[in-house]
């Protein structure tokens, strides 16, 4: 068990609410984003003498400019009935992780501001003053919400804390108060075209290594192409699929997947990232500029279709938010839905029947699979409401031959949270996001105990390395988690491949 | 005329403009406002038709609730179906003539007062008792309950108790309602009566200030009342289209 100095939460087999414990979290505060980090986003480096009157002024702004925000700061009637559904307040106790509560931060600072009964009746409403001690507030607990929309689904009028998370980051960074983690990330994106600053050259290298692994495995040259201009299909994924296990199994994966389906494809050194953290930090203009990259890859490159790796956040800007933020994609071929998502097109060629599986090749492993929260709450997969439910359960089934489904209430809509998406992936936020995961993994851990799970499977580069991190925690192995397109490429039978699949390279994740 | 039929009339012309003043102010706000990005909360209908479907399952039948927390639903849903029905059955102290339905359902009606408070003392009770819903509470959420359940309570001791002279009260509601002042009769002063329009009159000055807004902006929450097509179609706002200059 890894070794933590806060407490781990226990697992229970039947999960209760905890009773409200004011304040647990409230050292909880991930590290501020220096000048330097600020700058390139176009945001103050630091906080300014007439900040107060400056945040207000922002949120002004932004609520002339979202509805969301303005009709959700008004709407909420404390009915109390997402109080129970964070798994920030979930493995907390902590009241301000419950969403209202967490919103409530944000609305009395608009009451007050903002209402007539804020202005002369504050006693009464729960208006507060933005002072000090509340802008504390605000840094810490909006960066303990995910933005992983579960309190939207319960909420009577749809209340998404997300929208309020995000809106309060933006008001934050532009008094200078931003998040290391995300602004530093979003500068590299602009600066080197991904999170984690790998260069062109670097990347041109691993994926050379790739081929040679590929091939060495299988005998069958399956090509890992970069910047290929006049290919049909740009591959844009999280930067993380390059050299992060289980990420980097995924990719290989796709590869797999589009040679076998005869297609042309290629990274991009320019677009070598799917995330898009302008969204965590609620900030659209970051958020287009970092989505106008992929139009000039793609632009540059000639494709004809864009396609998305397995992530979470980046699915939901690019199912949701592409074509408004870098739209429109009208020099693509109409024939196919922009963008497409891996498993959209992984399902369809198993459907088509280009795709030899021998299912077998899984028989170690019992699967089961954690829907993300942003793939299933905020984007679709398929033509139908739901499809990003059933075609990862159906790609998952037609390569393995053991799945189970963890409980109702965990999965689909309902599902919980990694703990760790929303730009909380950061070392500084160990105890929130060991906490935060604590429904999943009870969850989890009920699925092992009742049906003998041995894996867990994801479509999300942050919740793989979440899990990654987390599990050891709970006294779960890290190898767990898997990517859904490695059980795909464990699968798959590439025309012309050795026959020896009984070496398969992960059957020593089976303990 | 009495004073207090003056007093509540001139009461009863400020708060209904109030009323319609500031929800007509308040419904502009959210309309003017724009989403500048596709947020439903998938799954999410793909048709126009679709979504009106969402919606009336929300407003009618508490859809979201109902999946969240069963308490809050029975006695939110008894306490919301109650008052809009009760409301029906107040139509007949405002029309003339009086639809047929208003007439017919009367009787059957006015037992839903009961439902009305007993879904209010449940809500009430929740918030109280639930540590997690205490906490969220400021007094206005209480006393929001409160005034509810005294309007319930004066007009059903009004209904069933103590009656008062209801041909004056819509005698005097016509009156208001047509500017016709020359037959007003004097408002009853029996205390019930008096305490519910009172009551009445305060809810309607602080529908648009309050978390009654609840009302409208069920209508308006983009992550219910959008259609999830951004692939389909390009989804953009005036201000974000600006950027793109
Ligand atoms: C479109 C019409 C309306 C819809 C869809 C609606 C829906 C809801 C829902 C879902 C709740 C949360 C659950 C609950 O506590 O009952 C709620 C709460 C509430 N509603 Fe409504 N409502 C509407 C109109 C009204 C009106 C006209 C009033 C008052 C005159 C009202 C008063 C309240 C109050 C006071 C609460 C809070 C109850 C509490 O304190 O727990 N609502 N409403
Ligand atoms: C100007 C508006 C209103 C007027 C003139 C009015 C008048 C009355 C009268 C005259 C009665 C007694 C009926 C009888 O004796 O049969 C009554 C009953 C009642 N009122 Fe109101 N009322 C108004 C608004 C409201 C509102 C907004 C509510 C709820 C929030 C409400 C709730 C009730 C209830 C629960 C009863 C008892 C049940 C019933 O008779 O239906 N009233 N009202
Ligand atoms: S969006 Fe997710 S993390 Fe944020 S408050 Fe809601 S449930 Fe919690
Ligand atoms: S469920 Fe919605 S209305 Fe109810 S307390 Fe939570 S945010 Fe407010």
């Amino acid at each position: 068990m890894a070794k933590a100095d806060f407490e781990i939460p226990q697992l229970q087999e039947f999960p209760e609410v905890p009773a409200v414990v004011p304040g647990t979290m409230a050292h909880s505060q991930p590290y501020i984003a220096k000048p330097d980090f600020q700058e390139p986003l176009g945001f103050p480096g630091e906080l300014p003498d007439d900040w107060h009157d400056k945040a207000i002024e922002a949120m002004g702004d932004l609520l002339g400019k979202y509805r969301s925000l303005q009709v959700y700061l008004d709407s909420c009637v404390k009915c109390g009935a997402c109080t129970d559904k964070c798994h920030y307040y979930l493995g907390t106790s902590d009241p301000k992780n419950m969403p209202v509560g967490r919103q409530d931060l944000l609305r009395k600072v608009y009451r007050r501001h903002f209402t007539f009964a804020g202005k002369y009746f504050p006693k009464l409403v729960g208006a507060e003053d933005l002072t000090k001690e509340v802008l504390d507030d605000w840094y810490s607990y909006f960066h303990q919400c995910s933005q992983c929309r579960r309190c939207s689904v319960f909420c009577p009028y749809g209340i998404d804390t997300a929208e309020i998370s995000m809106a309060a980051r933006e008001i934050m960074d532009r008094i200078g108060v931003g998040q290391k983690y995300c602004n530093e990330i979003i500068g590299k994106v602009y600066k080197i075209g991904n999170n984690l600053g790998l260069p062109e050259a670097a990347l041109a290298d691993t994926l050379e290594g790739l081929e040679e692994d590929v091939e060495e495995d299988t005998g069958v040259a399956v090509k890992y192409p970069l910047d290929v201009k006049g290919a049909d299909i740009l591959l844009v994924t999280p930067s993380a699929d390059f050299f992060a296990e289980p990420h980097v199994d995924g990719l290989i994966g796709y590869g797999k997947v589009f040679h076998e389906a005869g297609v042309s494809w290629t990274l991009s050194s320019k677009a070598s990232e799917a995330a898009n953290f302008g969204m965590f930090i609620g900030s659209y203009e970051n958020m287009r500029r970092v989505s106008l990259r992929i139009r000039e890859a793609a632009l540059e490159l000639g494709v004809k279709r864009i396609i998305f790796g397995e992530c979470g956040h980046a699915w939901r800007v690019a199912y949701s938010f592409l074509n408004t933020l870098a739209g429109p994609f009208d020099f693509l071929d109409p024939n196919y839905p922009v963008p497409q998502h891996i498993l959209e097109f992984t399902w369809g060629e198993m459907q088509k029947g280009t795709l030899n599986i021998d299912k077998s090749a899984n028989d170690h492993m019992v699967v089961t699979f954690h829907d993300s929260c942003n793939v299933a709450r905020a984007s679709r997969m398929g033509s139908e409401p739901g499809g990003q439910f059933k075609i990862p359960r159906n790609v998952i089934k037609a390569v393995c031959n053991s799945f189970v489904d963890m409980a109702p209430d965990t999965i689909h809509e309902k599902t919980f949270c990694c703990g760790g998406g929303g730009g909380l992936l950061t070392d500084d936020l160990m105890e929130l996001r060991v906490k935060g995961a604590k429904p999943r993994m009870e969850a989890l851990k009920n699925v092992i105990e009742e049906h003998g799970v041995t894996n867990m499977a994801a479509i999300c580069a942050i919740c793989k390395s979440q899990f990654t991190k987390v599990l050891p925690y709970y006294g779960m192995d890290m190898d767990m988690i898997v990517s859904v397109h490695q059980l795909v490429s464990n699968a798959i039978v590439l025309t012309g491949q050795n026959s020896d699949d009984d070496d398969d390279e992960s059957a020593d994740d089976d303990d | 005329m009495s004073f207090l039929t003056v007093a509540f009339a001139a009461l009863f012309y400020a708060a209904t403009l109030l009323l319609v003043v500031g929800l007509a102010r308040r419904i502009a706000l959210y309309w003017k406002t724009p989403a500048p990005l596709k947020i439903p909360t998938t799954p999410a209908p793909v048709t126009q038709g679709g979504v009106v479907l969402r919606m009336f399952r929300e407003v009618v039948f508490f859809e979201s609730l109902f999946k969240s927390t069963k308490w809050t639903w029975v006695f939110g849903w008894m306490f919301h179906m109650a008052l809009f029905a009760v409301l029906f059955r107040h139509l007949r102290y405002f029309q003339d003539p009086v639809w047929g339905v208003v007439t017919w359902v009367g009787p059957l009606f006015k037992y839903l007062a009961f439902a009305m408070i007993i879904g209010l003392l449940g809500l009430w009770a929740r918030r109280l008792f639930v540590d997690r819903v205490r906490y969220i509470s400021a007094p206005s959420d209480h006393l929001m309950l409160l005034l509810l359940l005294l309007i319930g309570v004066s007009g059903a001791m009004t209904t069933f108790v103590a009656h008062t002279d209801v041909v004056a009260v819509k005698a005097f509601f016509r009156s208001l309602m047509t500017f016709n002042f020359s037959d007003m009769p004097n408002l009853p002063s029996d205390p019930f009566i008096v305490v519910h329009l009172l009551l009445v009159a305060l809810l309607m000055i602080i529908f648009p200030i309050s978390k009654l807004l609840h009302a409208p902006g069920v209508f308006f929450s983009p992550t219910r009342n959008q259609i999830d097509n951004p692939r389909e179609q390009r989804h953009i706002a005036d201000w974000a289209r600006k950027l793109e200059q």
